[in-house]
């Protein structure tokens, strides 16, 4: 290699792609400075002043109503209720689903996969009637069972635990096996623990997806108390809690439902940022 | 420990004493799964399937014995049947159809974009840039969604910007011209006359509304990181043996760029635009809390206008029939994908690569 030599068109390269790198890093950022911003004005200083990164007067009446007077608390619950139960669900059915197609030899399992891929396939938003449908049917519409039973399984997750354990090798579990350990055993002591760094990526995904859900909750509940922040929000959105245009209200609520998932995302963001890498990779 | 990973596994040993019990096992630990998956995807899809041809109005079970098979009427009323139904999935399709147009190749030509610009080794705070273009991807729908009612409203953040350029904005969320029709509120007699799917052909040739344009913005916003790390991750896969002997001979940046990476980038740029084919076909969360359709159906989009007939105006049997066409269109564009992704033995980009063959074998 050259030695690297900074010569004048270099520097001026350089500054013009920095200078575009900051413009369009703005164009993505901006937007999130005017939302903070905008939950801390008054209404009218939000219709007059929508761009101004400074509330004058700065003013907590948005959060405040939020949390004394409306349902955000509840919802927040719910979200947190439902995020915990389909979290700890898909790790552990997802692992296990994973687990017994990567590793177990049974008549069927090739089946089982296909039919996996296949429903992989399966456009979430062409499922809105029809779980509708089955939860009607089965009496579990509008309940917590309704909302959460049906994410507690992901096709994605199973095919990627599937994908890391055909990644490790097998000699341990033959180890673990041939002392004449269970299946069961040996799938909860031996290999679960070996599976941290994919059981992350399960757990980074159900978050998001858990907490970002709209759709299903959209159609699974109906009654006040179940709505979730997505819902909830929605409801807020299509002019719950008062009239007027309540933007400071909205962008709050809308806030504070972030603040999860981006604590999520800069603790894994090294992860986050590999993991899409680790899949085209193959 | 490389002999035992490389080692054949006992297939054939089935009811050995090392693989006893592993059939019910393998049951037992995919059971849940399976039922999961039977009850809430399956399941759903045939009795959805069954209701699109049947006259269920909603009440009871479609299940029951009072419902009754009526063919194809259900489809036929949405794709002929020359009423409402058929304007409005007319309508849908159109929206969604200049939704596709404009996300699919913006949102690839600026994901690469970015991440050409950050895949720069000798970038300075590159993390930074990474995160500020893939924080829009995590956030959800509905927080984006309230964000840019705000920032789109009349007078909001975006017309306040575009009158420091003396640009009157636009009435975003209220505006239902097509943006290609220019302001003009009539065409030609042949277009204005003739008709597809009860839609004229001057409002087919119209383009996304102003309503439907910020949203396909926001798509834009929201999905470009995502595709922006597929990309660097192909960059950064790809040797650098081409890039220099091209610099050698002194091929230009720009002529790297287009002659060089450009096709090595092939697979990563077609797995992007069939994504977001099949993306951008699924448009809901946006309309749902948003703009429910409006202006004058504008930003109806096919599985909206399936929601909204099934839950709001009781139409399930329709309802469940736009889902299923919907269905069809995003199953062909994923089978495209698979078909095309499918693993070859040599290809031919392989073929006139001069790189080491051994990768495409695995």
């Amino acid at each position: 290699m050259k030695p690297f030599r900074w010569s004048t068109g270099r520097v001026a390269a350089q500054s013009v792609l920095y200078a575009l790198l900051i413009v369009l890093a703005l164009v993505y950022i901006m937007p999130f400075l005017i939302q903070i911003a905008t939950s801390f004005k008054t209404e009218q200083d939000a219709a007059v002043n929508p761009i101004s990164l400074i509330p004058s007067p700065f003013s907590l009446a948005a959060i405040t109503k939020l949390f004394a007077n409306s349902d955000f608390p509840l919802w927040f619950m719910n979200s947190a209720i439902v995020t915990v139960f389909v979290t700890l669900g898909r790790v552990f059915f997802d692992s296990m689903a994973g687990y017994a197609l990567a590793r177990l030899h049974f008549r069927g399992r090739n089946v089982v996969f296909a039919g996996l891929v296949a429903v992989m396939a399966v456009p979430g938003v062409v499922l809105l009637i029809p779980k509708f449908l089955v939860l009607n049917q089965l009496g579990i519409f509008d309940s917590y069972t309704g909302m959460i039973v049906p994410l507690l399984v992901d096709a994605a997750g199973v095919f990627i635990m599937k994908g890391f354990f055909e990644s490790i090798p097998v000699a341990v579990e033959e180890a673990a096996r041939i002392d004449g350990a269970g299946t069961f055993r040996l799938f909860w002591s031996v290999v679960l623990p070996m599976a941290r760094p994919a059981l992350i990526t399960i757990i980074i995904l159900s978050f998001q997806g858990s907490w970002n859900e709209f759709s299903h909750f959209l159609v699974a509940t109906q009654s006040p108390n179940l709505m979730t922040l997505t819902t909830g929000l929605n409801s807020l959105a299509n002019g719950g809690l008062g009239a007027g245009t309540q933007y400071p209200l909205k962008l709050a609520a809308a806030l504070i439902m972030t603040i999860p998932v981006a604590v999520m995302f800069f603790i894994f963001q090294k992860r986050i940022m590999n993991q899409s890498e680790g899949a085209v990779k193959e | 420990m490389t002999t035992a990973a490389t080692r054949p596994r006992p297939t054939t040993g089935r009811g050995g004493s090392i693989r006893k019990g592993e059939a019910p096992a393998g049951w037992l630990m995919t059971a849940p799964m399976l039922v999961l998956l039977g009850l809430f995807l399956v399941i759903p899809v045939l009795m959805a399937l069954w209701v699109s041809f049947s006259d269920w109005g909603g009440r009871g079970s479609p299940l029951e014995s009072g419902v009754n098979f009526i063919g194809f009427k259900n489809y036929s009323s949405v794709v002929s049947g020359g009423g409402l139904a058929e304007q409005n999935f007319g309508m849908a399709i159109k929206n969604n159809f200049w939704y596709v147009i404009f996300v699919v190749p913006i949102q690839t030509a600026v994901a690469l974009f970015l991440a050409v610009m950050v895949n720069n080794r000798r970038l300075k705070g590159s993390g930074f840039f990474r995160t500020a273009f893939y924080f829009p991807s995590v956030t959800s729908s509905v927080a984006i969604t309230v964000l840019w009612l705000f920032l789109f409203s009349t007078s909001g953040a975006i017309n306040k910007v575009l009158s420091w350029f003396s640009i009157h904005g636009p009435d975003w969320f209220n505006a239902p011209a097509g943006i290609l029709h220019f302001g003009a509120q009539s065409g030609p007699a042949v277009l204005m006359n003739h008709s597809f799917l009860r839609v004229t052909w001057w409002d087919w040739l119209g383009g996304p509304s102003w309503a439907m344009s910020a949203f396909i913005i926001m798509a834009v916003f929201t999905t470009s990181g995502t595709f922006m790390l597929l990309f660097l991750a192909a960059l950064q896969n790809l040797s650098g043996d081409l890039q220099e002997a091209a610099m050698v001979d002194g091929a230009s940046a720009g002529e790297r760029f287009w002659k060089i990476t450009l096709p090595q980038l092939r697979p990563t740029l077609f797995t992007v635009i069939t994504l977001g084919l099949i993306g951008c076909w699924q448009v809901f969360d946006q309309i749902a809390i948003g703009t429910h359709g409006g202006p004058s159906g504008t930003t109806l989009t096919p599985a909206y206008l399936s929601y909204q007939t099934s839950f709001g105006d009781g139409n399930w049997g329709q309802g469940s029939a736009i889902a299923f066409i919907l269905f069809v269109i995003i199953i062909l564009f994923t089978l495209f994908q698979r078909w095309v992704l499918r693993e070859r033995p040599i290809s031919k980009s392989r073929r006139l690569n001069p790189m080491p063959a051994r990768k495409a074998e695995r």
